[in-house]
């Protein structure tokens, strides 16, 4: 890790000659390394999926969560450092809570994701805090229709039809890409969001993960909830079938 | 700010009932109880009057804070002391404005709960005294198909003196939204400016999308229920936001929030309530509205002292923010009141 910083990537209140600060940058690679998670926003609501795998064999399936909610109509993913993002998930709770009990109205998204990074970016301002090592994937649906929003390390917030962060996200933007999201229903890209996750891995074929799913849209109530375990294991089914149809050498396709 | 407020007033209330039972008076109960949570009030006093405390209680849902009011005892008075910055003298602090807990004047000062000034000659007795600007009022808000309207007359009133004829107690907030004043004309005007501002605030972090009506009067309640103890103030919110259209929310006294489909407020409301029950009917239109806030509030001018002036409407839908006004000779006028159209009754005689 040496060389590319040169003695500016000491401090984050330190500016390279080139106009970066990289010790933001490096936050922001805690995320790229970190577990793969996508959000879409389809029809009649938004997904996310996290794929984690498993770290070791003792541990329940299911108890490290990476998917949360933060009020009724908001749910966040946070890639990179669980740690890291279970602090934007506190303080966007409380950012929710407070809206609510000032202005009496659900928190419009944009404003709560503005508000994150607002928050990201304070801590890339004072010597004394270091960046937060994750990104906040956020997914709702209010009354102008479903919304992802990606809030980064370094504090900018965009709103997205589909995004992937973590490992593999290249290819699975690619992927995305090439889809329709605003005529697929939620159940109908569940599948598809599998098939990118699991196609991205890079296959030692024994190693077992478990796609954490979320969804918001009409079918939950419009409230964010986990995608219940038999609508996720039949996309994740779906989703494997189908890779194995299209890929001629099964042998690279892990079980 | 509340804990000093109510520190301030603790030592108040305990020396003005350590007073007032040397003068049988006895103590007066807060409305929601506050004996129970503790505190003993001795009511083996000499004139201890129950049911004069009730009378002299303006609303039932005003918290008024008793901390500190117990017995004249060595132990209470000492514990009074020893509230910070406190004292025998603390309770001389007076500046007022409002604390107003006890009628026991011997120390002088302003009364809030009844708007009077006194010289601390001993009890008060006729209000004639210098009041606080009131805006006595009549201030109304209805829904209609498409809008909201809001009326209100223009007499601010200070004891008998008129001090503004032509009020206007309709002020804006925000896009489309306005607040219906009533009660201290100060404490009304100090909301409205802090709603303004943090409407603001709202409307810039929202972006395209107006305020709701629902935001402006959320913040209309946090800031008259946060300071309850001594603000004075009733207040109607309507306005039309794109996602609910129409809507009229009133805050009165005490800081409840409550959605209606029209409301009215002040001290001449009380003469237009009946009358208003029984003429809205929901969907009427622009014109059958209008002449519905005009012709309640000037039933409510005829008969309340503290209401009169100019009718003020605004209307509020879609497409408009109208403000209007019916001119003083304009207002309806019912049964013996001196009719002030036409040539007049009594010719004047140059001197």
């Amino acid at each position: 890790m040496s060389g590319a910083g040169s003695g500016y990537d000491l401090s984050v209140t330190t500016f390279s000659p080139e106009g970066r600060v990289f010790q933001v940058e490096y936050a922001g690679k805690a995320v790229d390394n970190g577990v793969p998670s996508v959000g879409v926003a389809c029809k009649d609501g938004a997904i996310l999926a996290v794929e984690k795998p498993e770290e070791t064999k003792m541990m329940l399936p299911g108890s490290n969560r990476r998917i949360f909610t933060v009020a009724k109509h908001v749910g966040m993913a946070v890639p990179g450092k669980l740690p890291d993002g279970r602090q934007i998930v506190s303080r966007a709770q409380q950012e929710c809570e407070n809206y609510k009990r000032f202005y009496g109205n659900t928190i419009p998204t944009k404003v709560l994701s503005d508000r994150l990074a607002n928050y990201c970016h304070a801590f890339s301002l004072y010597w004394h805090l270091r960046p937060l090592g994750s990104a906040a994937l956020t997914a709702s649906y209010d009354d102008n229709g479903p919304h992802i929003y990606l809030s980064e390390t370094n504090g900018v917030s965009y709103r997205y039809y589909g995004i992937a962060v973590g490992k593999g996200r290249q290819g699975i933007k690619t992927e995305l890409e090439r889809l329709k999201l605003g005529n697929m229903t939620c159940r109908e890209a569940l599948k598809t969001v599998c098939k990118c996750l699991i196609k991205q891995r890079d296959d030692q074929g024994s190693k077992k993960f478990e796609i954490e799913m979320a969804w918001i849209c009409d079918e939950s109530d419009r409230q964010f909830v986990r995608v219940p375990e038999d609508v996720a294991k039949e996309a994740e089914d779906a989703a494997k079938r189908e890779i194995e149809q299209e890929d001629e050498d099964s042998s690279d396709m892990e079980s | 700010d509340h804990e000093a407020i109510r520190r301030r007033s603790g030592a108040r209330v305990r020396r003005a009932s350590w007073k007032r039972r040397r003068s049988g008076e006895g103590v007066r109960v807060g409305s929601n109880g506050r004996a129970s949570q503790g505190l003993s009030i001795d009511t083996s006093v000499e004139g201890f009057d129950k049911g004069r405390s009730r009378e002299n209680e303006r609303t039932n849902d005003r918290t008024i804070d008793r901390s500190g009011e117990e017995g004249d005892d060595e132990r209470t008075r000492r514990r009074g002391r020893k509230r910070k910055g406190e004292g025998e003298r603390g309770a001389r602090r007076v500046e007022s404005a409002s604390r107003g807990l006890s009628i026991d004047t011997s120390f002088g000062g302003f009364d809030a709960r009844t708007g009077v000034w006194s010289r601390g000659k001993g009890k008060m007795e006729a209000p004639t005294k210098m009041k606080e600007v009131l805006t006595g009022t009549t201030i109304i808000a209805c829904t209609y198909d498409g809008g909201v309207i809001l009326g209100a007359d223009s007499r601010t009133s200070s004891g008998n003196y008129v001090a503004n004829k032509v009020a206007d107690k309709i002020t804006k907030v925000c896009d489309k939204v306005y607040l219906c004043r009533s009660g201290s004309a100060a404490h009304t005007q100090a909301v409205a400016g802090y709603a303004n501002l943090y409407l603001n605030q709202h409307a810039i972090e929202l972006g395209d999308k107006g305020c709701s009506v629902k935001a402006a009067a959320n913040i209309v309640k946090e800031i008259a229920y946060g300071n309850k103890a001594w603000m004075n103030a009733g207040m109607i919110i309507a306005g039309w936001d794109k996602k609910e259209k129409g809507k009229v929310f009133v805050v009165p006294l005490g800081g409840t929030l409550m959605d209606v489909p029209f409301a009215v407020g002040g001290s001449g409301s009380i003469y237009i309530n009946a009358f208003v029950d029984r003429n809205w009917k929901p969907n009427m239109t622009k014109e059958e509205c209008k002449s519905f806030v005009r012709k309640a509030v000037s039933l409510a001018i005829s008969r309340d002292g503290s209401s009169g002036g100019v009718i003020r409407t605004v209307t509020v839908n879609e497409h408009e923010q109208v403000k209007e006004f019916v001119t003083g000779n304009e207002v309806p006028v019912y049964q013996d009141e001196i009719q002030s159209k036409g040539p007049p009754q009594v010719e004047f005689v140059s001197v």
